[in-house]
């Protein structure tokens, strides 16, 4: 069989990193080809060289077995190629539609023909069942619709090879079951497909070849059928990997945070939480499970200061909450990991080391009134650099350059340094490679059994399955169901997850 | 496989394009090379010799101590604007208003000082300009307040005070405070008179040239430390760069876009120091030729680092001073083409550097390979 895509010998260097360090990757057409690695592994660095985002300082390119210079996306897409991003690369206020279209308008008279449009969009959603509101902002829509939308985009323009950069990281198992089949149905008609993921069940299910990156280089191409998970695990990461969560039996204390009938109306109107009560105890985790756009984040957001909840109360140790502001809150004992590590978490032109003391600035332990404790903002991020294994381990570097996965621990990082009661962590590995999931499960497990109490929100049944001592499903901006063990069959929580169960949901109000 | 062999010296050239001397220093210094050569270009076109034009446009200005006199008095309006604007846009805000904030700042140096006399010299001193900062910042604070409550767009808002400043000013020019058939103040008291440098150096006799540069070499020095060094400034710039950051950690995004603007217009209205205090000691309407405006490109071409802005505005004194020197050779619109094409060509030199300078890379490593 032809190859649809080879890279040969590209070598692609940053400032102070070789990325790719001479990667040579063939994909054959027709196939779906996964593309593994640890975080920093140059994965996204490689897919983004093909779609014309860098140019390689050595290697050549070649597409359906021609030789061929991208210069820009303009000449990938040219021949065929989309890319949908692991940070979207969506317009936030425009439309779904005009996001979709942006770039390769169908014009008539020198307007963008809407009608036309809108029925060749809707058709192509539905042929692949990717529900997307096409007349929404793209701004008011979650990150699970989002990542729907840049697949759509690409679809649109005809692309004949996509590559999609960890597309998984924010569906849910029921999404992604969906997504698969999409994919199969891609490739059923011919076209070629590069899956870059952290999930290696994902591999497993779809992917023909596997191709495994480390540091930059290729350390391994398997075919799938002939491999094995654990294989694949040792080859990214260089040593045997724990796959699953190692938890001792919970010893829940007295509750530590409290959240009474709180209700929250947004700007529209729309009654985004209705009456949500629960309670997290000291040494336990709270898993909240649910599809994305249910109301989790203004959970998380009006816990954590953020937003002001429109009813209702949060207390943390009996205190009230309600009405601060997030440092004050922070302040109260709350950590946090945003869901959204890029728009809220970090600073990306900023350095690791004054990312890792976003809100804790104004400690004495930083700074005092006249000056920041320069020394002790470089040590603390040295200490913490090693201890959570962020790569580069330079202080200095800008946080833009760092891969998805090193962005996040520098999040994490920061968080748990503040020795906080509570831990509010939403989507806490979204995008972080097995040995970085690994690390931070482990990490949140042990700030459990210290005695932290700790409320996950995750779209990852997996994750929140294996961590936490309780689940609660969120749908429709309600807490349906409480389990007060994690012993739970995957689709049973999908039932209430998707509403699909009214008859239980009813029963559990 | 010989590509490798030049392995170490390409990321040595990448890391030196990323240098913050490269990006601060030797690109704005590139632009302005090139901006020269340009605008030889233009002389050649009106039948000059660049090289004479050139030749003498550096050694009046930097030949003789009158010169350079000439030179730091035209710089220091100039580093007052630039840092306002520069301050500003760390905090992620384009203050286009630093022409009213000094405006307002200088009249009411001059307005304080003709009211306050009797008072000892070292009181008056810091009083006149505080009196200054004040009137800078009130017109900083209102754009900036404006901004943080009702999120109207600091743009518009300072291009209109610029205009509420310099006709409210020139009212009270020309109907309340002004001497007789003229357009300035009654002079300010002579203990608010900033010693001149010719009062030290006879060199720089004739220039007015005065301390209020050394006011601006401290204001430059206390913006780099309050930006960089305090965290004061650590949480104007996370508002700048990303203001959902901002909120999360706790920063109040409407403070530090209050304070920031505030404190920006107070820097662009010790501009009176210089002319009112150091030169004048009188406000006179139409003092400023567009000093607040020319900063935007003083902090464009520093890169809004403070010691870029006063290299920035060093070279754009130069070219105001030069302008006149050069008056008799050339039409003095050269001078103004050629400031416009120093600004086009900072803005663009980035790309063009890292082009010419990828270019050249591949070139060298291709023939060595072949
Ligand atoms: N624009 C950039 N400037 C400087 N360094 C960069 C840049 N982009 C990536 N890098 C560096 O290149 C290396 C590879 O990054 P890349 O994003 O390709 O990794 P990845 O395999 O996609 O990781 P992840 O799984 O975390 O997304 C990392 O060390 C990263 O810090
Ligand atoms: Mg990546």
């Amino acid at each position: 069989m032809p190859y649809a895509i080879e890279l040969l010998n590209i070598t692609k260097r940053f400032a102070r990193t070789v990325a790719n360090d001479d990667v040579t990757l063939k994909v054959l057409a027709g196939s779906i080809h996964a593309l593994v690695g640890e975080n920093g592994a140059g994965k996204t660095t490689l897919m983004e060289t093909l779609y014309g985002l860098y140019q390689p300082d050595a290697g050549a390119i070649r597409i359906h077995e021609k030789e061929v210079t991208i210069k820009s996306p303009h000449d990938s897409i040219k021949l065929g190629i989309g890319m949908v991003h692991q940070h979207f690369m969506l317009v936030p206020p425009l439309t779904v539609l005009e996001n979709i279209v942006l770039g390769a308008e169908t014009t008539k008279n020198f307007f963008i023909d809407l009608k036309k449009t809108t029925a060749e969009i809707s058709e192509l959603a539905e042929k692949f069942s990717l529900n997307v509101p096409l007349t929404e902002k793209v701004e008011n829509v979650g990150v699970g619709i989002q990542q729907r939308v840049e697949i759509l985009k690409a679809i649109y323009r005809k692309a004949d090879i996509l590559v999609l950069d960890e597309p998984t990281a924010v569906l849910t198992p029921q999404e992604t079951v969906q997504l698969f089949k999409i994919l199969a149905e891609l490739k059923e008609q011919g076209k070629t497909i590069v899956l870059i993921t952290h999930k290696l069940n994902e591999v497993m299910a779809i992917s023909d070849h596997v191709s495994v990156m480390r540091k930059g280089k290729i350390v391994g191409h398997l075919e799938t059928p002939k491999t094995n998970p654990q294989e694949i695990a040792q080859l990214m990461v260089g040593r045997p990997v724990l796959l699953r969560v190692e938890k001792s039996e919970h010893k829940a204390g007295a509750p530590v945070l409290g959240v009474k009938e709180l209700t929250y109306v947004d700007r529209r109107g729309v009654e985004a939480l209705k009456s949500v009560s629960l309670d997290v105890a000291s040494g336990e985790i709270l898993g909240i499970a649910g599809v994305e756009g249910n109301g989790q984040s203004q959970l998380v957001e009006c816990i954590t200061g953020l937003i002001r909840p429109t009813s209702g109360s949060i207390t943390i140790n009996g205190v009230e909450i309600v009405g601060l502001n997030a440092r004050e809150v922070f302040a109260r004992g709350l950590a946090h990991v945003p869901e959204d590590r890029i728009k809220r978490g970090l600073v990306i032109d900023l350095s690791i080391k004054e990312n890792l003391i976003l809100s804790l600035q104004a400690l004495p332990q930083f700074s005092s009134r006249l000056s920041m404790k320069r020394a002790e903002i470089t040590s603390n991020a040295e200490l913490l650099i090693q201890k959570y294994d962020v790569r580069p381990p330079d202080p200095n570097a800008i946080t833009r350059g760092l891969s998805g996965g090193n962005q996040q621990k520098v999040i994490i990082a920061r968080e748990l340094s503040r020795n906080a009661e509570v831990i509010i962590a939403s989507q806490p590995t979204r995008g972080v490679d097995i040995g970085g999931i690994e690390f931070i499960h482990r990490t949140l497990v042990t700030a459990r059994d210290s005695g932290k109490a700790i409320l996950l929100v995750s779209a990852d049944l997996n994750e929140i399955l294996s961590l936490s001592d309780r689940i609660a499903v969120m749908y429709s901006g309600r807490i349906v169901k409480i389990f007060p063990d994690n012993k739970v069959e995957e689709s049973e929580l999908g039932l209430y997850m998707t509403g699909s169960n009214q008859e239980l949901i009813r029963e559990a109000k | 496989m010989t590509a490798k062999k030049h392995l170490p010296r390409l990321v040595g050239i990448t890391s030196v394009l990323e240098h913050p001397i490269t990006q601060n220093f030797l690109i704005p210094l590139f632009a302005v090379v090139l901006s020269f050569a340009v605008g030889a270009i233009f002389i050649v076109m009106v039948g000059k010799n660049p090289f004479e034009v050139y030749s003498i446009l550096f050694s009046q200005t930097l030949g003789s101590t009158y010169g350079i006199g000439q030179l730091l008095f035209k710089t220091t309006p100039l580093i007052f604007a630039g840092l306002s604007v520069a301050l500003c846009f760390r905090a992620g805000l384009f203050n286009i208003g630093a022409e009213g904030q000094l405006q307002i700042g200088a009249f009411l140096t001059a307005l304080v000082g003709m009211k306050t006399f009797g008072v000892p010299f070292y009181l008056e001193i810091p009083l006149l300009m505080l009196a200054g900062m004040v009137g800078g910042g009130l017109w900083g604070f209102i754009p900036g307040y404006l901004k943080a409550k009702t999120g109207a767009h600091e743009v518009i808002n300072t291009i209109m005070l610029n205009f509420i400043a310099t006709a409210l000013v020139s009212y009270f020019v020309t109907n309340l405070y002004n001497v007789p058939a003229t357009v300035h103040t009654p002079p300010i008291s002579p203990a608010g008179r900033l010693p001149r440098f010719d009062a030290f150096v006879s060199g720089f006799q004739g220039s007015p040239v005065n301390f209020s540069i050394f006011v601006a070499l401290i204001a430059a020095l206390f913006v780099w430390y309050y930006v960089d060094r305090t965290r004061y400034g650590y949480e104007l710039r996370v508002v700048g760069l990303n203001s959902k950051a901002a909120e999360y950690g706790g920063i109040s995004v409407s403070k530090n876009i209050i304070l920031s603007m505030t404190i920006g217009g107070a820097i662009a209205g010790l501009v009176g120091t210089n002319f009112v205090m150091g030169y004048k000691y009188y406000f006179e309407e139409g003092f400023s030729t567009g000093t607040g405006f020319m900063g935007i490109a003083v902090a464009l071409l520093g890169n809004n680092n403070p010691f870029g802005v006063i290299l920035a505005a060093l070279l754009f004194g130069m070219l105001e001073y030069g302008g006149l020197v050069i008056n008799t050779m050339v039409p003095k619109e050269l001078v103004s083409i050629l400031q416009a094409i120093v600004i086009i060509f900072v803005i663009s030199s980035n790309k063009i550097f890292r082009k010419i300078l990828t270019n050249f890379l591949k070139k060298r490593t291709l023939s060595i390979n072949d």
